[in-house]
């Protein structure tokens, strides 16, 4: 563990006085206390600041994109061009009444939107915004992150299960059948970049690739590049997005499985799947497209230069954001015999097929990007003509 | 390791608590603000504006357990490929990347050999018992 939020304090000066004066004052050693007080404060900013904007700006950019796709105008009447209408949103979910079901399971009821929201708002704590300013760097990293984000399967399948409604059930089965078969392609993407960078800490992910896109994973070998396109279908497909938003096909099944949800409950199944989608899109960013590092690392060691590595970072994550929205204002639902061939016969083994292409080019080419290989061939030849 | 090092799972427990609290604060608010006008019929599960039939709780297709039995099997499978990748580029630098990757190959080919023992017996298409009774 060489990165993280406390790691990177304790590298000034201030930090390390404050701890000594308070130790002083306290006479006890405070460094545990002033950690747990710095990340719960890291923490509420994080969810106050980052994530429930993020969530509630995902569902107006929505509306606004898919008006522009659509030659509509959009929501235009809360504030200036209709940007404060997820705040209306939200005022309205939470004056709206709370129906329970008669016949439901009230317990997992009741369990189901928090299980959504503690998946998806723990995966934040390894998202590496930025070399220092993680809340920490696990050595599972992005294991970590997968295996906590499948909660987000466990919830949906109980809020189908839950309310004993018929509408919910289908779409409960179809969500959970749908999320843990695109699981298995995104996984065996990530292993190939793991296998790549060799550790599964997004320190070491992140850190073994450049600022430029040459030095990029999409662009290490055409079996990763390959890899990119199938987690991101994956990806897609994991945050119940259309293509793949059978779960929640409103054309088919009423709403799907939060059919029977109202008011705050809905509310945080919505949010949650808003900030799955900009977790996965995060990911992304930092496995392929370079995550947070700056073109030349810029400001490496200086604190400014945190700053321009979270401007890198956010770029990359709302691009990605945006094709997602984009994807699903262009393409009609497929089918679910269609999403399942999908899945089981073209991701899976072309997934499988990157991973053993990445291991045969890591023992052929001792790890090298192709473009380094084209480089050094060519400064070969220019060096062996004199 | 820093004089800094805390149980690194710390963070982890203190962003559950906060979600945890996010969640049932919100819930708090709605108890507070939103109104209680719950009806007989209000509270019935939604079915297209009838009375619902029967329970949803019923027997289900099987297509859903065979699924999740071959997702249980890859997940598995990758959950176990996940140690011998992340030191596969270290087993490389140390000269003997041939050794892995033959181990490697060997444990992809069961699951590939599974794979494809499913995709032959037709269990990763979505209708399958129909077309078979027509060939036979």
């Amino acid at each position: 563990m060489n990165g993280g939020l406390i790691p990177y304090l304790s590298g000034f000066d201030w930090f390390n006085q404050t701890i000594k004066s308070t130790s002083a004052f306290l006479s006890f050693d405070t460094t545990s206390l002033l950690s747990f007080l710095i990340y719960a404060v890291f923490a509420s900013l994080l969810v106050f600041l980052v994530l429930m904007p993020i969530g509630g700006l995902g569902t107006y950019a929505e509306r606004k994109i898919s008006a522009d796709l659509q030659a509509r105008i959009g929501p235009n009447r809360v504030g200036p061009y209709g940007i404060l209408q997820f705040l209306a949103d939200g005022i309205k979910m939470v004056l709206k009444e709370d129906i329970v079901p008669v016949g439901a399971d009230r317990f997992v009821f009741y369990l189901a939107p928090l299980l959504a929201m503690v998946g998806v708002f723990m995966t934040v704590a390894v998202l590496p915004l930025s070399s220092g300013l993680t809340m920490v760097h696990l050595d599972i990293g992005v294991f970590y992150l997968l295996a906590v984000s499948s909660l987000v399967g466990i919830a949906v399948f109980l809020g189908g299960y839950a309310p004993n409604s018929k509408w919910s059930l289908l779409g409960g089965m179809r969500g959970a059948s749908q999320i843990i078969s695109y699981e298995i392609p995104v996984v065996i993407s990530v292993l190939a970049i793991v296998l790549l960078s060799g550790g599964m800490s997004f320190d070491v992910l992140v850190g073994s690739q450049g600022g430029l896109p040459h030095r990029w994973f999409l662009f290490h070998n055409p079996f990763t590049f390959l890899a990119f396109f199938v987690y991101f279908v994956g990806a897609l497909a994991e945050a119940n997005r259309a293509p793949f938003d059978l779960p929640e096909a409103e054309s088919e099944l009423v709403s799907g499985y939060h059919t029977e949800y109202t008011g705050m409950r809905f509310a945080f199944f919505a949010l949650a799947e808003y900030v799955e989608v900009f977790v996965l899109c995060a990911v992304a960013a930092a496995l392929f497209l370079g995550g947070y590092n700056v073109p030349g690392e810029l400001l490496k060691d200086h604190p400014l230069g945190q700053l321009l590595q979270l401007g890198a970072f956010f770029t990359k994550t709302l691009i990605l954001y945006y094709v997602v929205i984009w994807v699903r204002w262009t393409l009609p639902r497929i089918r679910v015999d269609q999403l399942m061939t999908i899945c089981w016969k073209y991701l899976t083994p072309i997934a499988l097929f990157n991973l053993v292409g990445c291991a045969l080019w890591m023992y052929c080419f001792d790890g090298k990007s192709i473009v380094s290989l084209l480089f050094e061939s060519g400064v070969g030849a220019a060096s062996g003509g004199h | 390791m820093s004089v800094y090092s805390i149980d690194v799972f710390m963070p982890v427990l203190i962003l559950i608590a906060l979600t945890v609290g996010v969640v049932l604060g919100g819930h708090f608010l709605s108890v507070f603000l939103a109104p209680k006008k719950s009806s007989k019929f209000q509270t019935t599960p939604y079915e297209c504006g009838e009375l619902p039939v029967g329970m949803a709780w019923s027997m289900f297709n099987v297509r859903f357990y065979v699924v999740g039995l071959i997702f249980i099997i890859f997940d598995v499978e990758s959950v176990l490929m996940f140690p011998v990748v992340s030191v596969f580029k270290s087993f490389n630098d140390m000269g003997r990347g041939g050794l892995a990757l033959i181990e490697v190959l060997i444990f992809m080919l069961i699951l590939i050999s599974g794979m494809a023992y499913c995709w032959r017996k037709g269990d990763l298409d979505w209708v399958k018992s129909y077309k078979r009774k027509q060939v036979e």
